[in-house]
């Protein structure tokens, strides 16, 4: 079970036995489908995981049950809907622009795939490891927005188009606040690598660590990756009791199937961002210098620990949605650029000046 | 500038927020005229749900108008009921029993926090709160136990009857009504965490929708609407009818006139209901529960006209009689009409978010206002 | 300076209205024992309505299926929408021509369950039954018959 611990055991293996009987092209291609079809099963697994815990997270916060008949407490829902997503007729304007109305809900897909293949899952199970492997998830996920307002613009309807244009503002404003939040623990570490940032978490997390700037960090963070992801609070684009349905309203069946997916798709990809960079990745909770206690936590596997990080991420974005009301899009911008940006501003000023002190952990 | 500035203005377009919308609260249909994200103009179009209740009501006996009042605003059922019931003994001068009078108003304080209730769900839920309609009907399901186990049904109660109630009340409704004030006294403040002390609820309450106390007067704004504006309306001071007059209450008034101010007003009205019942149920006097009656009621010949206060503002009952079975002619006077009307004048200049606060703050239900 | 102070209390005071508004529903994740909602079709054994519930009118009948309706049609009059309808017949009681009911027609479908036909009954024949499970699939089942095939009125009763 060593492989569990560290998965580079497992993926060597397989890169020996293929190489043994293939020329290196032929392997590297097997590799590339073999990472594909695991990203795909992953996806589609998150999907149906994720609306599930929604459903019942939701449920639990209103003092009911949630989906219970459906399988044993409720869990094949998902996949009940799903079907019946996929038996719905697509349909489309007779003035909607074809080829954009069929792409847009691709792109955000490849958008969140993109963004996915570069996390650390767990000790060696990186896909992708650049030396600016932050920057680089910071501008895939920019990539999600053109995805958005062709959405939007394809469907020949004025309201998605007012839908797609709100929506769109509002990811620009906050991919600011995510980058800067995320830019003051790089002060901390030294390096965008993202496999260099979870090592540098060895003798504590960075929320502990950087205390109270990486803490101020951590909430203009979580408040900021909600705004991104068009969910919770802030999700005046697509809010039920306004006028429509925001920039997907023209979608039905499996395209609009799409769109939800790559919604939770977007929200377990900052989550996992900021579990890497604030929470340690997969790095087990290890106090310094307690060598028994840090045993113990060795024990649990880290591919465990990254998911449980990323779930408790999740559940603070759900627990945003379900308690508060929502914010209309002007309070929305000034939010951002009154009073985050500022403060992220101050923050890092801070930082910096705590590391020339040396006075973090 | 002035023309340069007309000149420059851009086209207005309409959009229909149409009968079928989670948040109009019923079937109303709402015609706004937009500029941008600003409202110009909103034009209410009505009739959806009109039933012609007034028509029937001209060849049903007296104890079948009162059933009919029911449905029209179903959320304060008891006080709709009374207000015809009262007009009938007005008219054939029956003077019920101290009993029936302090449990029509005990039933009436309680219908009125339920109403209040519903209304606190589903504000929360219009602007975005989903949780907050799951709490408040969680707490509306005590009250009406407490009315199915006296009166038989949830929603359409008709307890009332010319001369009295339809039955006693149970012997649990003493002991329930008690526990439900105990529960919901220490549940109300979770209401003001959740939702009142909110910054991103009060950011959008507060400075929105704002009407004058002359403005509510000449649009006849009554209820907690118009007392948010400054205007003292309450019928239950003006006019006591049953037994208000014995018991001490504050009348809620406030002066800021905004969707912050209404909200304040309903959640300090809950208050004061359960004072009101803390101070009845103990006493309630022994006695009759009706007062005998012909089987067939015939007014005599005349005009009347009976005013109650519903969960929503006044609601009158005026009848004229020509000393048939039925009437000649029964008019309400529904609060939620009055309270649409100054929807248009609150409303301008707001956005459309806006405009789903300013509607679920006026506490508006359809079929009342349609009939 | 003093606009400074007052934008970092902003800041502070509107992350703690948010945090104590979290913390109600964070209260009610955490105690899954007051779900208040209940599993319907599973519970029907243990489920019992209120004895006053207002469900449907049925005509009571005694084991020697009696019952006491003289078909005087004074629920028909007093109920406001023409749910019920009295056909009456008439048979022969000591050597006398009299009326007596034919058939109890209850439109289900009209019904508004305001309970006014009850106390209009002279001899106390119907009674609301708590039953609320109405959905048919085939509209012609709400028309009912309630007094049962074979039935005679009890002795005594006028």
């Amino acid at each position: 079970m060593s492989w569990l611990y560290d998965f580079s055991i497992l993926t060597q293996s397989i890169h020996e036995s293929l190489s043994a009987n293939f020329e290196t092209g032929t392997v590297a291609l097997i590799e590339m489908i073999l990472a594909g079809v695991a990203f795909m099963i992953l996806f589609a697994l998150l999907g149906l995981v994720l609306v599930y815990a929604e459903r019942k997270v939701s449920a639990f916060f209103q003092q009911r049950l949630g989906p219970m008949r459906v399988g044993f407490w409720g869990t094949a829902q998902t996949l009940a809907d799903v079907i019946k997503l996929l038996m719905k007729e697509p349909l489309m304007n007779k003035n909607a622009d074809k080829f954009l109305f069929n792409l847009a809900p691709y792109i955000i897909m490849i958008a969140a795939f993109m963004a996915m293949a570069s996390l650390p899952f767990a000790k060696g199970l990186q896909a992708l490891d650049f030396d600016i492997g932050l920057l680089y998830i910071s501008a895939v996920s920019s990539l999600g927005v053109v995805g958005i307002l062709l959405a939007g613009w394809s469907s020949d309807n004025k309201y998605s188009l007012i839908g797609a244009l709100r929506s769109g503002a509002q990811i620009i404003s906050y991919e600011l606040s995510v980058g800067l939040s995320l830019l003051t623990i790089v002060v901390l570490t030294g390096s965008l690598q993202l496999s260099v940032i979870v090592e540098s978490q060895a003798n504590g997390w960075w929320i502990f660590k950087g205390h109270i700037p990486a803490v101020i960090a951590f909430i203009i963070f979580l408040i900021a990756s909600t705004a991104e992801t068009n969910r919770g609070p802030f999700d005046l684009a697509e809010a039920e009791s306004e006028l429509t349905a925001g920039f997907h309203t023209e979608y039905s069946g499996l395209k609009f199937a799409f769109f939800f997916l790559a919604e939770f798709a977007n929200m377990f990809i900052v989550s996992a961002l900021g579990a890497t960079v604030f929470l340690g990745g997969w790095m087990p909770f290890h106090i310094g210098g307690w060598e028994g206690f840090n045993a113990i936590m060795d024990y649990i596997p880290p591919i465990v620990w990254f998911f449980g990080k990323v779930g408790f991420m999740i559940f603070m974005m759900m627990w945003f949605r379900w308690t508060f009301p929502r914010l209309r899009i002007d309070q929305l911008l000034t939010l951002e650029w009154k009073y985050l940006l500022p403060v992220n501003l101050m923050n890092i000023l801070v930082m910096a000046f705590l590391v020339l002190m040396g006075w973090h952990f | 500038m002035e023309e340069i500035t007309q000149e420059l203005e851009s086209k207005e377009y309409f959009i229909n927020m149409g009968p079928q919308h989670p948040s109009t609260h019923g079937v109303l249909r709402l015609v706004l005229s937009l500029d941008g994200e600003i409202i110009r103009k909103v034009e209410p179009h009505l009739g959806f749900i009109h039933r012609s209740i007034e028509k029937m009501c001209e060849h049903d006996s007296y104890q079948q108008i009162v059933h009919l009042t029911d449905r029209m605003d179903y959320l304060s059922c008891h006080i709709n009921n009374e207000a015809v019931c009262l007009a009938v003994e007005q008219a054939l001068e029956i003077e019920v029993t101290d009993r029936v009078k302090v449990i029509r108003t005990i039933v009436d304080e309680l219908n009125r926090i339920s109403s209040h209730q519903l209304w606190w769900g589903v504000m929360g839920m219009d602007l975005g709160a989903i949780t907050s309609f799951l709490y408040g009907f969680r707490d509306r399901e005590l009250i009406t136990d407490i009315f199915e186990e006296t009166c038989g049904a949830r929603l359409t109660m008709n307890y009332n009857i010319p001369g009295g109630l339809f039955f006693d009340i149970h012997p649990n409704f003493q002991k329930r009504t008690k526990d439900f004030i105990t529960y919901f006294k220490k549940k109300l403040p979770e209401y003001d965490t959740l939702l009142s002390n909110n910054v991103i609820f009060t950011q959008r309450t507060k400075g929105v929708g704002y009407l004058s106390k002359e403005d509510a007067i000449s649009y006849g704004v009554t209820g907690p609407t118009g007392r948010a504006s400054g205007f003292s309306c309450d019928v239950r001071k003006h006019h006591p009818y049953m037994a208000y007059d014995r018991v001490e209450f504050k009348e809620i008034l406030d002066t800021e006139g905004d969707c912050f101010a209404r909200y304040k007003c309903r959640i300090a009205e809950m208050w004061e209901s359960m004072h009101i019942i803390e101070q009845l149920i103990d006493n309630i006097p022994q006695g009759d529960y009706k007062v005998p009656t012909k089987a067939v009621i015939k007014l005599p010949k005349g005009e009347w006209y009976q005013k109650v206060e519903t969960a929503r503002g006044e609601f009158g009952v005026y009848i004229i009689s020509e000393g048939q079975r039925s009437p000649y002619r029964l008019k309400f006077r529904s609060p939620g009409f009055s309270n649409l009307s100054a929807l248009d004048h609150m409303a301008r200049g707001c956005k459309i978010a806006d405009l789903v606060a300013i509607m679920s703050t006026l506490d508006l239900v359809i079929p009342d206002i349609d009939r | 300076m003093k606009s400074i102070i007052n934008y970092f209390k902003e800041i502070f005071s509107g992350l703690k209205s948010l945090v104590k508004g979290m913390s109600v529903t964070g209260h009610y994740i955490t105690h899954p024992k007051e779900i208040i909602t209940q599993q319907y079709p599973e519970n029907r054994d243990t489920l019992k309505m209120f004895e006053r519930f207002r469900g449907e009118v049925v005509l009571l009948h005694d084991k020697n299926n009696e019952h006491k309706c003289t078909g005087c049609s004074a629920c028909e009059v007093a109920c406001p929408n023409g749910t019920i309808e009295i056909i009456p017949k008439r048979i022969e009681v000591d050597g006398r021509k009299v009326k007596a009911i034919d058939q109890f027609v209850y439109h289900l479908q009209m019904c508004t369950m305001c309970g006014l036909c009850i106390p209009a009954c002279p001899t106390d024949a119907i009674v609301m039954a708590n039953t609320f499970e109405h959905a048919v699939f085939d509209r012609s089942k709400l028309t009912k018959i309630l007094n049962k095939p074979g039935s005679k009125i009890m002795d005594g009763i006028k």
